[in-house]
C-alpha cells in the first residue's frame, strides 16, 4: 500500500509536469495548427537562458527569471517571423518538417554551447514548500510545479475565453480565412502564439531543470513525450492536456513499479496508438467535421 | 527506323497516353542508356572508383531505394509517416534473421525481407482507416518507438542490443562480400525498384494514390476505396523500405537496433523533401544530397578536430546536427518542391537557351 501511494504521488507529479510542459504545444495548436516537433527544443532554450542568467551570470533569481521569459517571447516572436511565416498555407507535411530541421538545428547550437553534460541550476526554492502527506514526501519542486500549473491553466483558461486576442486565435485556428474577411490580423495572432509559446516553454523548462538538471537530451525527449500527451487529452484543449499528462505519468510510474522499467519509457506510446483508434480526437478534443 | 523525337516548342499532347509517357523525347532515352552504362560500365572500374567513393555510392544506392518508397507513400498517396526508419530497420532484421536462422539463400532472404516489412508496414498502416494528417503522423511516430524497443527487448531473436551478424552475401556461388561487386547488386536493385516505381504511378493504382492525396473525401466520393489503396501505399512503402534494410544489412554484415531510430526516419523524410515530394528521380537527388551531406559534414568535423585541440573537436560534432537542420529548412522556405524542380529548370533553361520566354 505504502508503494502504491508512493507510485501514485509520483505519478501524479510527473503528470503535472508533462502537462506543464504540453501547455505551450497546445497554446501553438490551438492558434495556428503547426504540429511543433520543436517543442523539446524550446524547452531546453528556456532552460538553458535561465541556467546562463541565474548560475553564470548570477543575476539575482527574480531578475533572471523575468529576463528569460522576455528573452524566450523574443525568440518565439523571431522563429515566427523567420521561419513559420513564409509557410502560411503551405501543406501540413511541409510545415511539421519545418518543425523538424528547426529541432534538429537548435538542439545542434545547445549541444555545441553547452555540451551534452546535466548543468545544476543553484538553490533557491524555499524548503517551506515541501509537503507531508503522512508518510509520503512530496519535494518543493513539484509543490511549485503544481502552483505554477494551476495558475496558468487559470490564465490561458481566462485568455481564450474572454481576451480579445485569445478570442482572435481561436477564430484564426478554427477558420483561417473567414478570419481574415472578419478583419483579425491573422500574422499578428500567430506571432504572438508562438511568442506566448515560448514564454510558458521557458516556465515549464525551468521546472523541468530544477527537477532532473538541465540536460539537452532529456528536454527533447520529454519534447517527443508531449505527443502523448495531447493527443489523450485532444490536441487543442488545455484542460485535456493536464489530464492526460496525469494519465501518462500515473500510467509511466505504474507500469514501471510493478510490469517492468524498459516498458515504462514506451508505454505512453502504446496507449497513443490504441486511443488514436477508439477516439482519433482524443477525451476532450473538437472533433473535426469535414467537408469536400 | 521511326523519326526521332524532340520537344516542341509548346504544349501540343493529343492523348492521355502522350501525357503519361515516360521519356517525352528520344534524347531523354539516349540520356538514360548514357547514364546505365556510365552506372555499369565505367564508375565500377577500379582505376575510377575508390572503395571509398564505392562506399558512398552503395549508401546513396541503399537509401535511394527506401526514399523511393517513402516518396510513394508521402509524395504520391499524402499519408505522412515518420516510422520509416524502423520498417528501414525491420527489413534489415527479417533479412539477418531468416538468413542466420532459417539459412534462406542471399537472392531469396532480400525480397522474403521486403514482404514481412510490408506486412508489419499494413499492421502499422491501419490507423488510416481512421486518422489522417497530423493523427496519423502521429500514430506512425508511436509506430517508430514501439519498433524500436521491439529491436532491443526481443533478445531472443533480435540479439538485443548487441544485434546480429550475417554472413556476407553469396549469388549462385559468387562471393558478393566486397564494396565493388555488392555495388552491382544495390544498383541493379535500384534500377530495378526504379522502373517499377516510375511505372506504378502510370497505373490505376498510382491515379489512386494521387487521388486520395489531392482530397481523399473526393476521391471517395468517386468511386476508389480509400482504406484498402491506403493500406496497399503503406505495404509498398514498406516493402521498399525493408528491401532496403535488408541490402543494408548484408552490406554492413553485421546489425544492432541502434542506427533504425527516429533521426533515421526524419533523415529519410529530408530526402524526399530535399529531392521533391511527389518526384520519383527526385527520392535519387534527395539520397545524393544527403549522404553527399552527410559525408562532408563528418568530414569537416574530423578536419576540425585535427586541426583544433583536442577538446574543441567534441563540441563541433552537433554542428553537423546543426547544418543538417539549416538545409532541411532552407530548402523548405526556398525550394519547398526541391531539387527534381532545380533540375527542370536547369533542364528547361538550356533547352530554351537562347530564346527563353
Amino acid at each position: 500500500m505504502e508503494f502504491f501511494l508512493q507510485l501514485l504521488v509520483n505519478g501524479i507529479s510527473l503528470g503535472f509536469l508533462y502537462a506543464l510542459s504540453a501547455l505551450g504545444f497546445v497554446m501553438i495548436f490551438k492558434s495556428s495548427s503547426v504540429l511543433n516537433f520543436a517543442h523539446g527544443e524550446l524547452l531546453a532554450i528556456g532552460a538553458f537562458l535561465f541556467l546562463v542568467l541565474s548560475a553564470w551570470a548570477k543575476l539575482p533569481i527574480v531578475l533572471a527569471f523575468a529576463l528569460t521569459l522576455v528573452g524566450s517571447f523574443a525568440l518565439g516572436f523571431i522563429v515566427e517571423r523567420l521561419f513559420l511565416r513564409p509557410l502560411i498555407g503551405e501543406a501540413l507535411i511541409e510545415v511539421i518538417m519545418l518543425t523538424v530541421g528547426l529541432a534538429a538545428m537548435f538542439k545542434g547550437l545547445l549541444l555545441f554551447v553547452f555540451g551534452g553534460d546535466i548543468h545544476d541550476y543553484p538553490e533557491f526554492l524555499p524548503e517551506g514548500l515541501s509537503l507531508q502527506l503522512g508518510t509520503i514526501q512530496v519535494p518543493s519542486v513539484y509543490v511549485a510545479a503544481l502552483i505554477i500549473g494551476i495558475v496558468f491553466l487559470i490564465l490561458f483558461g481566462f485568455f481564450f475565453k474572454y481576451s480579445s486576442q485569445g478570442i482572435y486565435m481561436r477564430s484564426v485556428a478554427d477558420n483561417q480565412p473567414a478570419a481574415l474577411s472578419l478583419g483579425v490580423h491573422v500574422r499578428r495572432v500567430f506571432a504572438l502564439s508562438w511568442a506566448i509559446a515560448a514564454l510558458v516553454c521557458a516556465m515549464s523548462g525551468i521546472v523541468l531543470g530544477i527537477i532532473n538538471g538541465v540536460n539537452v537530451h532529456n528536454l527533447s525527449g520529454i519534447g517527443l513525450k508531449v505527443f502523448p500527451v495531447v493527443i489523450l487529452g485532444g490536441l487543442d484543449s488545455i484542460g485535456g492536456a493536464i489530464l492526460g499528462g496525469i494519465i501518462i505519468g500515473l500510467l509511466e510510474t505504474f507500469t514501471g513499479g510493478y510490469i517492468s522499467t524498459s516498458l515504462r519509457e514506451i508505454i505512453p506510446y502504446i496507449v497513443l496508438v490504441f486511443i488514436l483508434m477508439v477516439r482519433p480526437y482524443g477525451l476532450f478534443g473538437l472533433v473535426e467535421i469535414e467537408r469536400v | 527506323m521511326r523519326k526521332l523525337q524532340f520537344h516542341p516548342c509548346g504544349n501540343f499532347k493529343e492523348s492521355y497516353l502522350e501525357e503519361l509517357a515516360i521519356f517525352a523525347t528520344d534524347f531523354g532515352r539516349l540520356w538514360m542508356l548514357i547514364g546505365l552504362v556510365l552506372l555499369f560500365g565505367v564508375i565500377p572500374i577500379p582505376f575510377i572508383s575508390s572503395p571509398f567513393a564505392l562506399y558512398i555510392l552503395n549508401t546513396i544506392g541503399i537509401y535511394a531505394i527506401a526514399a523511393i518508397g517513402l516518396n510513394l507513400l508521402i509524395g504520391y498517396t499524402g499519408q505522412i509517416s515518420l516510422g520509416h526508419g524502423a520498417f528501414f530497420g525491420v527489413g534489415a532484421y527479417a533479412a539477418a534473421i531468416l538468413a542466420t536462422r532459417a539459412g534462406f539463400p542471399f537472392w531469396a532472404a532480400v525480397p522474403a525481407a521486403g514482404l514481412v516489412t510490408a506486412a508489419v508496414g499494413m499492421i502499422f498502416g491501419l490507423p488510416s482507416a481512421r486518422l489522417k494528417h497530423l493523427y496519423l503522423c502521429i500514430a506512425t511516430l508511436a509506430g517508430q518507438f514501439i519498433i524500436e524497443y521491439v529491436l532491443v527487448q526481443w533478445e531472443g531473436i533480435t540479439g538485443g542490443a548487441e544485434g546480429i551478424s550475417v554472413v556476407g552475401a553469396t549469388l549462385f556461388g559468387l562471393d558478393l562480400g566486397n564494396d565493388r561487386t555488392f555495388y552491382y547488386v544495390i544498383f541493379v536493385c535500384l534500377v530495378v525498384m526504379t522502373w517499377i516505381a516510375v511505372n506504378l504511378v502510370r497505373t490505376r493504382f498510382g491515379r489512386a494514390f494521387i487521388a486520395i492525396r489531392d482530397n481523399d473525401r473526393a476521391a471517395e466520393g468517386m468511386g476508389i476505396p480509400i482504406f484498402p489503396y491506403k493500406l496497399l501505399s503503406f505495404a509498398i512503402s514498406s516493402f521498399y523500405a525493408g528491401f532496403a534494410g535488408a541490402l543494408y544489412a548484408y552490406y554492413m554484415m553485421s546489425i544492432t537496433p541502434e542506427p533504425f531510430n527516429l533521426w533515421l526516419s526524419i533523415i529519410f523524410i529530408a530526402m524526399i523533401i530535399i529531392g521533391g515530394l511527389g518526384s520519383i528521380p527526385g527520392s535519387v537527388f534527395g539520397a545524393i544530397f544527403i549522404v553527399i551531406l552527410e559525408e562532408v559534414l563528418s568530414h569537416a568535423t574530423q578536419y576540425l578536430m585535427n586541426i583544433g585541440a583536442t577538446g574543441i573537436g567534441i563540441t563541433i560534432a552537433p554542428l553537423r546536427e546543426f547544418v543538417f537542420g539549416l538545409a532541411i529548412v532552407l530548402f523548405i522556405i526556398f525550394e519547398p518542391k526541391g531539387l527534381a524542380e532545380v533540375w527542370r529548370i536547369v533542364r528547361s533553361s538550356f533547352r530554351l537557351w537562347p530564346f527563353s520566354y
